[in-house]
């Protein structure tokens, strides 16, 4: 089959590889109808992830029809259209228990390279081997694993376009939401205008937020942002972010800060990379956040990150949370959203293109050049 | 010494999973006597949490699979976790920090921990899942897939 390989740092491009194979009696495999970018490929382009090798499948959050079910698979069958939630997850391990698939112990396939905190994240699609992950969906075909845990039938009325953002961007921004434990009245505040901010944008308001407010630096992606109702844009390129967050959360400060801006396209560099911009969003958050309120930290961060304010956080006696991918349990809710049209997410792909066009899509993406918040792909 | 107490109580006690309550005494005071930047040592106690209760773990004390492919060659004790969470399992190179003598050493490589950690894993997965998750076959490893 045809899949898009990384091919060294900076590199990526559409190879030939053997189609995927049923490995377990849990897995399914899946023909991918649509694929999407994820920042958190960028640190694997740009080869600031030593443990990936060239011509590993790319791709976390796809969608596709079922095309051969393991025999231990129960609620999938044969041309069901079903979204794959981003984290591999086992559902029956105590974290996966706990609605935390993306901490679950049993995720990673093989011999896993250990992290140095001895704990094994959840397993990953486009992911590198070493690191315990599976070939990516950026691909014809891509096998899933604990297929009944990890996938969902997607509503008839759901499009391709935008059903791919239920298995990854989706459930992080409402993710970050519940983690923040937005409430009827408050302030938000959420630095990355990206899919994953924007939607945590829409998660706050539909969980009653009174106030949100985006900052980034890109205008064209704050533009899509004020398209929404109840949320509110900031440049920090041209307005003086602290200022403007008291001033519209009546001198208190945002009661809940999300970092989603993600981590940064810069490389290729040194491991472990210590971004010396990555925890800019970090530190305004703390900084801007009330006193007792709290911080959350979405998505993948690569390294370490230096100038925490430490100080400020432990006078105003915040929490701060973080998560990975949240995928798993509130993927089908999210989907009945898109069903009654609650959730709208098709114009996040400001760009779609075939997979063979993936190189000059994930530059694109890198570069966020021409608009560029998410390139879908068709295989 | 309340703490090796409550470990030996805690214990299974049968036969084949050799629960030894001097040998959890033992880590502990090795811990105590541990100088701030020491070494990890190669004989430690690997551990981890099963979310299953420790009659499924080790039915009538057998050692569940793939730990009882390395019995002579490592030592097990296994108690039930705190607060519902399942089962803490065990396992060490038999004779502790000392070298491996000839099968055992083979069964467990030259990084003990790091083996026996990947071995303790793969019961929990079976346990946990019914599986042990394999990873994709590379291309190298499938000859005759065609790419
Ligand atoms: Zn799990």
């Amino acid at each position: 089959m045809r899949a898009l390989c990384w091919a060294g740092a900076g590199l990526v491009e559409v190879r030939r590889v053997p189609d995927p194979e049923l490995r377990n009696a849990q897995d399914m495999i899946v023909r991918v109808r649509r694929s999407t970018t994820c920042g958190a490929d960028l640190p694997l382009l740009a080869g600031r992830v030593p443990e990936a090798s060239a011509g590993e499948v790319l791709g976390r959050e796809f969608l596709g029809d079922v095309v051969e079910v393991g025999p231990e698979v129960r609620r999938h069958r044969v041309a069901d259209r079903v979204v794959v939630g981003a984290a591999v997850a086992c559902g029956a391990c105590w974290f996966c228990r706990q609605a935390m698939p993306a901490c679950c112990d049993n995720g990673t396939g093989g011999v896993a390279a250990e992290p140095q905190w001895g704990q094994p994240p959840a397993g990953g699609y486009g992911r590198p081997a070493r690191l315990g992950g599976f070939a990516g969906g950026h691909a014809e075909y891509v096998r899933v694993p604990y297929a009944d845990v990890g996938a969902f039938a997607v509503p008839e009325s759901v499009s391709d376009e935008r059903a791919v953002f239920a298995a990854g961007a989706a459930p992080a921004g409402w993710y970050g939401a519940e983690l923040g434990e937005v409430a009827p009245g408050d302030v938000v505040a959420v630095w990355g205008a990206g899919a994953v901010g924007q939607l945590t944008a829409d998660a706050a308001v539909a969980r009653g937020a009174d106030r949100v407010v985006v900052v980034d630096d890109r205008d064209d992606r704050l533009r899509m942002v004020t398209g929404h109702d109840g949320v509110e844009a900031l440049n920090h390129r041209y307005v003086d972010v602290l200022a403007e967050l008291r001033e519209r959360s009546g001198g208190r400060g945002p009661d809940v800060c999300v970092d989603a801006s993600g981590v940064t396209a810069a490389g290729p560099g040194r491991w472990p990379a210590v971004e010396p911009d990555g925890g800019a969003a970090l530190r305004e958050a703390v900084h801007a956040c009330r006193k007792g309120g709290v911080v959350v930290v979405l998505d993948a961060r690569p390294g370490f990150v230096d100038r925490f304010p430490l100080g400020a956080f432990a006078d105003k006696g915040l929490a701060v949370r973080a998560a990975r991918r949240r995928g798993g349990a509130a993927i089908p809710a999210l989907l009945e959203r898109m069903a009654r049209d609650e959730l709208v997410t098709e114009h996040l792909a400001t760009h779609r293109m075939p997979l063979e066009r993936g190189a000059e899509g994930y530059a694109l993406f890198r570069d966020r050049a021409d608009g560029c918040v998410r390139v879908v792909f068709t295989p | 010494m309340a703490r090796s107490r409550r470990l030996a109580a805690g214990a299974l006690a049968s036969a084949g999973a050799r629960m030894l309550a001097p040998a959890g005494a033992r880590v502990l005071a090795r811990r105590r006597a541990r100088r701030a930047g020491a070494d990890p040592r190669p004989g430690r106690w690997q551990v981890v949490t099963v979310a299953a209760p420790p009659e499924q773990v080790l039915p009538a004390g057998r050692w569940p699979e793939p730990l009882r492919r390395l019995d002579g060659a490592v030592e097990v004790w296994a108690r039930p976790a705190p607060g519902g969470r399942g089962t803490e399992l065990a396992v060490r190179p038999l004779g502790g920090e000392c070298a491996l003598p000839g099968f055992a050493a083979h069964l467990v490589g030259d990084d003990p921990g790091r083996f026996l950690r990947q071995v303790l894993r793969q019961t929990k997965q079976l346990l946990e899942t019914g599986e042990v998750l394999l990873a994709d076959r590379s291309p190298l490893d499938r000859p005759g897939a065609a790419p």
